[in-house]
């Protein structure tokens, strides 16, 4: 059992009971008491591990540079909360032999719908993008973020620059982490396949790999298009979670602060990056207090681990434990 | 005809300062072959520095005319900006001479990062008024078009500038090195040239123009913050690619063809059916465009890959 499977049996597990077990005030289990801000925390932790998780597989695995990821979180995001927020009442009516379970259906679509219009911009933010390299590739990717954030911003049906409020709170702990743990499946599973060759195939060597015969732009594109679609299911759990979402929020910073996750976890290793996900969440929460500081601190450790260690803080450890499992 | 001559005017003194900062774009990738994404923020710093500047110069210097006073100022920040672009080249991009490019684009965006929230730690998120150093009046005998001193004083200012760089990059021996050195490092590194020192004055010479640019802007529209450089700063990326990335008369048109097509869709904004609020999204558009069926740019030249 590799790394990543036990990692993933750990989030399963933890989705599973906190599904179970959470929002129920007079439960006699621990879990169910912890307190709201605790409880934000630890689902706003999902969500940045689904984010970070994603960009991973584009930047991490596929090699291909990518600044606008907050872009794709941000049509995942209203485009699930229209669904729920705009269409909400029509498509309860409508569902309403559904009985009990009918408010859950409704999350489950704004979900979907969310991923797969994220996935629809990826393929087609990716198929112009991704004939470029490098640090083309970085700015047409975060222009594209800007676009569609300026198009979000002018179209009124959906707020405009006001942005999108009432948004109902379906977000559990259970959904986030679940969906995390299948998240932090697809991409290891798809990574380790045959299939996923190709993606390592273009990131250690794009020419080499053209002309082994490896259709590279296939590959990128696909990269991308799972990459986005993640995203879109990230921004829709954000979305209704906190209620309230403005264009505002899908800046390029929020792509920088995904970046941050990917590079500090170590780009390429999915246990580094679920981790530096948690971590970075935590962290944030911790410096709250000096929001001024925390931003300058982050920007420092970005150069300096730039410098001494381009890997990664947590890069390598699938590796380390690897190797501590044949030594054993 | 006057409309349109007028957005011509409007868009010609917002192209020269994205020219501006176009240019150290242009000439870092000419001889580091990487994007500085921090150039923006340089940008960013330039302004703050010319505001402080006045604030401190004025009790001194106030009685000088307003144009030279303005000179000072600006010869204040640019030279405040080039020691910081050298610093920034020598702590950060430096020790990065080698390694992949995708390391040193990190790098430049966390020099982004680091100067944009220091900036907020330092000067505080608010916008801020920007003296004005010239006093805005408008310029007569222009009939129905309408143009201040502000932005005459810019695009004399930019044109001399402009001049003094092709003097510098053409006709000295550190531009010799600097075209050598874009043309093969490896080659001018044996030829004797000392790369260590043309990248440093490649960096001091693109931050200052940056800052000049800043002043500019500043002046033409009086509000700074933090984060003014972010937008200019892309924009101007777009038009270095937009001018072919690389290529010195390509920045300074490439900068000027942005600023005029973006100031003739916001102004046209009724007849061409775009909202005004599309205004930034303009050039991610050109530059979409541009990558896909001009890559090379306007001037630039097109680059084979080699194994």
């Amino acid at each position: 059992m590799g790394s990543r499977s036990s990692l993933l049996i750990c989030v399963l597990v933890f989705g599973v009971v906190s599904a179970l077990f959470t929002g129920h005030p007079e439960s006699a289990w621990p879990l169910a008491q912890i307190d709201d801000y605790l409880l934000n925390i630890l689902i706003m932790a999902g969500i940045n591990v689904i984010l970070a998780v994603s960009l991973n597989i584009v930047s991490g695995h596929t090699g291909q540079f990518s600044l606008g990821h907050a872009g794709f979180m941000a049509v995942g995001a209203y485009g699930s909360a229209a669904v729920t927020q705009i269409g909400g009442k029509a498509i309860l009516n409508a569902l309403s032999f559904l009985g009990g379970a009918a408010p859950t259906c409704v999350f489950v679509l704004s979900l979907f719908v969310g991923g797969s219009l994220a996935a629809v911009a990826g393929l087609a933010v990716g198929l112009p993008s991704l004939r470029l390299k490098g640090d083309y590739l970085a700015i047409v990717t975060l222009g594209f973020g800007e676009i569609i954030r300026v198009v979000i911003q002018n179209t009124e049906a959906v707020g405009g620059a006001r942005g999108l409020t009432g948004i109902p709170s379906f977000t559990t702990l259970g959904w986030t982490w679940g969906l995390a743990a299948f998240c932090i499946y697809c991409v290891s599973a798809l990574v380790r396949s045959t299939y996923g060759r190709g993606f390592l195939a273009v990131r250690d060597d794009e020419i080499a790999a053209e002309a082994m015969g490896v259709n590279t732009t296939k590959y990128k594109v696909t990269a991308f298009v799972v990459g986005s679609f993640f995203a879109g299911l990230a921004g829709a759990l954000y979305a209704h979670l906190i209620g309230y979402i403005t264009p505002e929020g899908f800046s390029f910073l929020k792509s920088v602060d995904v970046v941050v996750m990917v590079i500090l976890g170590g780009m390429g290793s999915t246990l580094g990056v679920t981790v530096a996900a948690c971590l970075l969440t935590f962290l944030n929460e911790l410096l709250r207090q000096a929001e001024q500081y925390r931003m300058v601190a982050f920007a420092l450790l970005l150069i300096v681990l730039m410098i001494l260690r381009p890997q990664g803080l947590l890069g390598g450890i699938d590796r380390w434990i690897q190797a501590r499992r044949n030594r054993s | 005809m006057n409309e349109f001559l007028q957005q011509l005017i409007n868009g010609l003194s917002l192209g020269a300062v994205y020219a501006l900062i176009a240019l150290g774009y242009t000439m870092v990738y000419g001889v580091l072959r990487f994007i500085n994404f921090a150039h923006g923020d340089v940008f960013m710093v330039g302004a703050f520095s010319g505001m402080y500047l006045s604030r401190w110069l004025k009790p001194l210097l106030g009685h000088w005319p307003e144009w030279l006073f303005a000179v000072v100022v600006l010869a204040g920040s640019m030279t405040f900006c080039a020691a910081l672009g050298i610093l920034i080249e020598r702590l950060a991009y430096k020790p990065l001479r080698e390694r992949p490019r995708l390391t040193v684009l990190i790098t430049a965006i966390g020099v982004s990062l680091l100067l944009e929230y220091s900036g907020q730690l330092l000067f505080g998120a608010a916008p801020r008024g920007f003296p004005s150093l010239i006093e805005s009046r408008s310029l007569p005998g222009l009939g129905e078009l309408h143009a201040t001193n502000i932005q005459a004083f810019v695009l004399t200012a930019t044109a001399l500038l402009l001049g003094g760089l092709h003097l510098i990059v053409m006709r000295t021996r550190m531009g010799l090195a600097m075209r050598a050195l874009s043309l093969n490092p490896t080659a001018a590194m044996l030829m004797g040239v000392n790369t260590n020192v043309v990248i440093s004055f490649t960096f001091g010479l693109g931050s200052a123009l940056a800052a000049a640019g800043a002043i500019f802007y500043a002046s033409l529209y009086q509000a700074i913050e933090p984060f003014m450089g972010v937008l200019p700063g892309m924009k101007a990326f777009v038009a270095a690619v937009l001018g072919g990335v690389g290529s010195l008369p390509g920045a300074m048109v490439g900068g000027l063809i942005l600023g005029v097509v973006e100031t003739l869709v916001v102004g046209y904004s009724k007849v061409l059916g775009i909202p005004p609020g599309y205004r930034d999204a303009v050039a991610f558009v050109i530059l979409i465009l541009i990558l896909l069926f001009k890559p090379s740019g306007l001037f630039g030249k097109q680059q084979r890959e080699k194994v």
